[in-house]
């Protein structure tokens, strides 16, 4: 295959580098957002362009790989990002830097009327170079998002594994949320931890907030569990609701573990393991009533 | 060939693991300790692991060996000490040491062997 050729890309991209920022500009002009300032945009398309021209006579115009085209893929990949964290959608960031083709395209015309062989290959050869910049832009947009995702995902489990101290000896751990095996490293770590921390002997697991049990969240459990009896403290799984216990039965899937059917029902147990009780004190009468 | 010291205390037995086990001395172990708790008539063994920072299935399931052991001689074995990692690591390998009682640290598993004697020996050791 032949390499479209663009020996008069950059040449003409700088001469007419205003009159193509200014029809840039116009084209991007009804998708304007109050979430991208007008003077912002008006830069950011002014850099590209200069960038591009430069990236252009550096290197080759087929290879955006090449280091001539760092500046250039730097500030795009500042620009999706951005693009990316404000809420942009993938077609908006597409068309930005698409939408650049047509005055780019209508200058070529303008210059190379008279050689059509030099204008294909101008046109092809702009047209690559800008799908290929298009693809890196839509490529960085998706991998901040996906950040975005991963650091949510983290500070939702992070959020979402608290341990509480009840009393004396007695922890209370409240899952929310669907128990897979990593939440359940980060479960068990947390709880381990806490155990030696408050020299717990007793830790409540209170599954009210975890929608499903199944065979594999029932055996997460089970580790946690088992884990906890091995540093010395017993647990006691509380808040399993009507459906889940039904769910349970019906999958055969055994705790073997001392469950209770509320939070307040397993720290009743766990006071009275403890040798603790709670007595209701008759109430001294206010003073002036006296 | 180092030996791992096993201490007299009333009628139970103190090990404390303080170096990194292999498998040569967690085999000396269990017959240093079958014979002294013949020897000795202990009712309890307590084996402090808070040094230990490695286990493999090997060294859990000589742990695990030693309760079955000392059970057999009428001795209850309470394992103290197990740091979080190792909790982990035992569970993930599929060893959760169903006979062996276990304790936060030395002094809360002596209480639990006194209550246990207490109790002469009434308590069966697979009760949750």
């Amino acid at each position: 295959m032949v390499m479209p050729s663009a020996a008069r890309l950059p040449e003409i991209l700088s001469r007419f580098h205003r009159q193509i920022l200014a029809d840039w500009l116009e084209i991007l002009q009804p998708t304007r957002d109050v979430r991208l300032p007008a003077a912002e945009m008006d830069a950011q398309c002014d850099i590209i362009i200069t960038r591009l021209v430069q990236s252009c006579r550096d290197g080759n115009v087929t290879d955006i790989a090449a280091p001539g085209f760092e500046p250039l893929r730097e500030i795009l990949t500042d620009l999706s990002r951005t693009r990316a964290l404000q809420g942009f959608s993938p077609r908006e960031t597409a068309t930005f830097l698409f939408s650049l083709k047509q005055p780019l395209f209508a200058r070529l015309r303008d210059v190379l009327a008279a050689e059509p062989a030099v204008l294909a290959g101008e046109t092809l050869a702009a047209s690559t170079l800008i799908d290929q910049l298009g693809l890196f832009m839509m490529e960085t947009f998706q991998r901040a998002r996906e950040e975005v995702i991963i650091r949510q995902q983290t500070e939702i489990s992070e959020l979402s594994t608290p341990v509480v101290r009840l009393w004396q000896g007695i922890l209370a751990l409240p899952l929310i949320g669907t128990l897979d095996s990593a939440r359940t490293q980060v479960v068990m770590e947390n709880l381990l931890d806490s155990i030696v921390r408050f020299e717990a002997d007793i830790a409540i697991i209170d599954i009210t907030g975890v929608p499903t049990v199944d065979t594999l969240v029932a055996q997460h459990l089970l580790k946690t569990v088992a884990a906890a009896r091995l540093m010395g403290a017993d647990c006691i799984i509380s808040g399993i609701r009507p459906q889940i216990a039904q769910t349970m039965v019906h999958l055969g899937v055994e705790l073997n573990v001392v469950s209770k059917a509320n939070l307040s029902d397993a720290f009743a147990l766990a006071l009275r393991r403890l040798g603790k009780t709670v007595v209701t004190q008759k109430r001294a009468l206010p003073a002036d009533a006296a | 060939m180092d030996r791992i010291p096993i201490l007299k205390l009333g009628e139970a037995l103190l090990v404390t693991i303080q170096v990194d086990m292999h498998d040569r001395l967690a085999m000396a172990l269990e017959e240093d300790l079958t014979t002294r708790i013949v020897e000795h008539a202990a009712k309890g063994v307590l084996i402090d692991i808070s040094a230990l920072e490695i286990v493999d299935s090997f060294i859990g399931r000589t742990l695990a060996n030693i309760a079955m052991i000392a059970k057999v001689l009428d001795a209850v074995t309470v394992v103290v000490g197990m740091r979080p990692a190792v909790a982990i690591t035992l569970v993930e390998l599929g060893l959760s040491l169903p006979g062996v009682r276990t304790a936060l640290n030395a002094e809360r598993g002596m209480a639990m062997i006194r209550a246990l004697l207490d109790d002469n020996g009434l308590t069966s050791a697979d009760e949750s």
